[in-house]
């Protein structure tokens, strides 16, 4: 089923707000709508929270595999080439512990740097509505939803005095037109 | 505390953008003046590798001399930038926001200085990298885990790789700003870094989470590195090295330095980009006061290495720690540690109208850097110059006209790097800046009226 995108662009808060309850009053899901804007708010501004999350999975796994390097490499070049010194252990413990502690912090670190990406939906090739008034302080609250319902999603977001409402077939205008 | 001046989102990102947009006078004069330094170093280090290590002070027995103490000083500044950021995040400081960007550039553009000095030392770089990279086992090329030489790379490649990933992670959203802004190539790179950010609730919410959680993962490491590289000197068995006191006291001796390096900075950045309304005098009042106690840890450590030298009463520590003390040129080095790295800075940090005065902490934390770095030449330098049981030969160590070169040009670099790098990006995180408009509010407290931030627990 197509879906169809609306994006409305509000000049503060309290309207990107009352925009969003206007949405839930007209019957749309909070998934079917997400706000844009240049910097965090609280989590819970614009009505419950959005989506689950499992990032920190990522450093876990990332450590693991660290972890794992840094004991192959440690152990595996001792053992490939088993040299003893001085009647000591073939497995020299502390040395290896150094690099199996840097091999698990990195691996932390890049996989939690990918975990981020990717519950982030990062990097983002695919067309979605956007204005470059978000990057300067607007708030856009976009809409997805089936094409019978686009006519509502205007609706909804026109009664919260939006700057401007954006379709996929270009500007629609901030205020509702004139009753004919 | 809270000197904000109420600045719109436009304003602040027109006031931030401004180094990439224009280049003051003085910017230029940065260029031109760094490029001359620069310059100079690449000749030296052709002028090395074209004639080899003969043209520089080292001999046998001193064959780590000055690229070795500008290494291990360049890694000590590395320190305190990621460390100052990391913490801050992690205990949601409102006066992190203008430091932390440039604090976390710094640790790479140093972390990256400094790995070129080893690999300079070698005196034919291209023979080191070529064994050396890749670590691989296919040459029959068994690398002893056991030196700390292995140690040291695996360390220092693991926080590069992670500042560098902590860096870009919070570049992201400015790097949207950035590519809604811009046109032609400036577009096309910004757009590329940008990945596609779009500042929905999700991403927030992830930089938002990434930022504790890079922050917990790279502090750990910080404390590491500089072990480590203290462990290039204490697992040898040469006296005054082999001490068990050297990581932490390296540790904190990189955190002193590198935490008066970003004062530097912070001064530079508000004189050449007019940032004072973003790093505010308030925020030099704080970094101020964590030196004080930085700097005092560091003395406490500078003064027990020395007790843990003479209390054994082991012969050969305590003639190289009555060299160190009483004989020339190291006794006059131990002045200049003392006086630059404590006794000047410190006692004129107690006072709060002197760390709210740029100009006085700009030069006193010049002063604790030409102490750190004279402190790192005071550690590893007079170990080396003595004659042991079994050395047939030994030397007085004197830096040659390349050495300086390549140490006046390691500064060069630096500074180069962070012009060309506030060219292009915003040394200042936009993002970070407005979020913190966001939760701002004046509050009236009794008669008095202060600004507050909303933070959410």
């Amino acid at each position: 089923m197509a879906i169809r995108e609306v994006l409305g662009i509000y000049r503060d808060l309290d309207s990107a707000v009352a925009a969003a309850d206007a949405l839930r009053e007209a019957g749309f899901e909070r998934a079917e709508f997400e706000v844009l804007s240049n910097a965090p708010y609280p989590e819970g501004t614009f009505g419950e929270e959005s989506g689950i999350h499992r990032l920190f999975v990522f450093p876990l796994i990332g450590a693991a595999c660290g972890f794992a390097a840094g004991l192959l490499i440690t152990g595996g070049t001792q053992l490939a080439y088993p040299l003893v010194t001085g009647g000591k252990p073939l497995l020299s413990i502390p040395p290896m512990i150094i690099i199996m502690y840097e091999g698990t912090m990195l691996g932390a670190l890049i996989f939690t740097v990918l975990g981020v990406l990717f519950e982030s939906r990062l990097p983002w090739i695919g067309k979605a509505l956007y204005d470059t008034r978000i990057t300067a302080g607007y708030i856009g609250i976009l809409v997805r939803t089936a094409p019978e319902r686009e006519s509502l999603a205007i609706s909804a977001l026109r009664t919260a005095n939006p700057e401007d409402v954006l379709t996929e077939g270009g500007s629609v205008g901030g205020t509702a037109p004139a009753a004919q | 505390m809270q000197e904000r001046h109420h600045l719109g989102e436009e304003a602040i990102t027109r006031e931030l953008f401004r180094p990439l947009v224009s280049t003051p006078a003085m910017m230029w004069v940065g260029f031109i003046g760094l490029g001359a330094v620069l310059a100079i170093f690449v000749f030296a280090v052709s002028w090395m590798i074209y004639w080899g290590l003969g043209v520089t002070g080292l001999q046998r027995p001193n064959m780590w001399g000055f690229m070795i103490v500008n290494f291990v000083f360049w890694i000590g500044i590395s320190h305190a930038g990621v460390m100052i950021s990391a913490i801050l995040r992690l205990t949601q400081a409102e006066w992190r926001r203008p430091v932390t960007r440039a604090a976390e550039v710094m640790t790479i553009f140093s972390l990256m200085t400094a790995m070129l000095h080893p690999v300079i030392h070698t005196g034919r770089p291209w023979r080191t990298l070529y064994w050396v990279f890749p670590y691989d086992f296919w040459r029959n090329l068994w690398p002893d885990i056991r030196g700390p030489l292995v140690w040291d790379p695996s360390a220092i490649l693991t926080y590069l790789t992670g500042s560098t990933l902590f860096l870009y992670t919070t570049l992201i959203p400015d790097m949207a700003l950035a590519r809604d802004r811009t046109t032609g190539w400036r577009h096309v790179l910004y757009t590329i870094l940008a990945l596609g950010w779009r500042g929905n609730e999700r991403q927030w919410k992830m930089q938002t989470i990434a930022g504790f959680l890079l922050s917990g993962l790279i502090l750990p490491v910080f404390v590491s590195v500089h072990s480590i590289v203290s462990w290039d000197f204490a697992v040898s068995l040469v006296p005054t090295w082999h001490a068990t006191v050297f990581a932490p006291y390296f540790v904190i001796g990189a955190i002193h330095s590198g935490v008066s390096a970003v004062v530097t900075l912070m001064a530079l950045m508000r004189w050449l980009f007019r940032f004072e309304h973003y790093i505010r005098l308030e925020h030099f009042d704080a970094i101020g006061r964590l030196l004080i106690a930085v700097g005092t840890g560091w003395l406490w450590f500078f003064l027990l290495d020395i007790f843990f030298a003479i209390y054994p009463q082991e012969a050969r520590e305590l003639e190289i720690m009555q060299f160190r003390l009483f004989e020339w040129p190291f006794n006059v080095l131990t002045a200049l540690i003392f006086i630059f790295g404590y006794f000047i800075p410190v006692p004129i940090w107690v006072f709060q109208r002197f760390r709210r005065n740029v100009k006085i902490m700009f030069w006193t934390s010049i002063a604790v850097n030409v102490g750190m770095w004279a402190e790192r030449y005071w550690l590893i330098k007079p170990g080396l110059m003595r004659k042991y049981e079994w050395t047939f030969d030994w030397n007085w160590y004197r830096p040659s006209i390349v050495e300086i070169s390549i140490v006046m040009g390691s500064f060069a670099l630096v500074g180069f790097l962070l012009l060309v790098f506030a060219k292009i990006f915003p040394p200042i995180s936009v993002w970070e800046e407005k979020e913190g408009v966001h939760f701002a509010q004046q509050l009236q407290v009794g008669k008095r009226r202060v600004s507050a931030i909303v933070r959410e627990f």
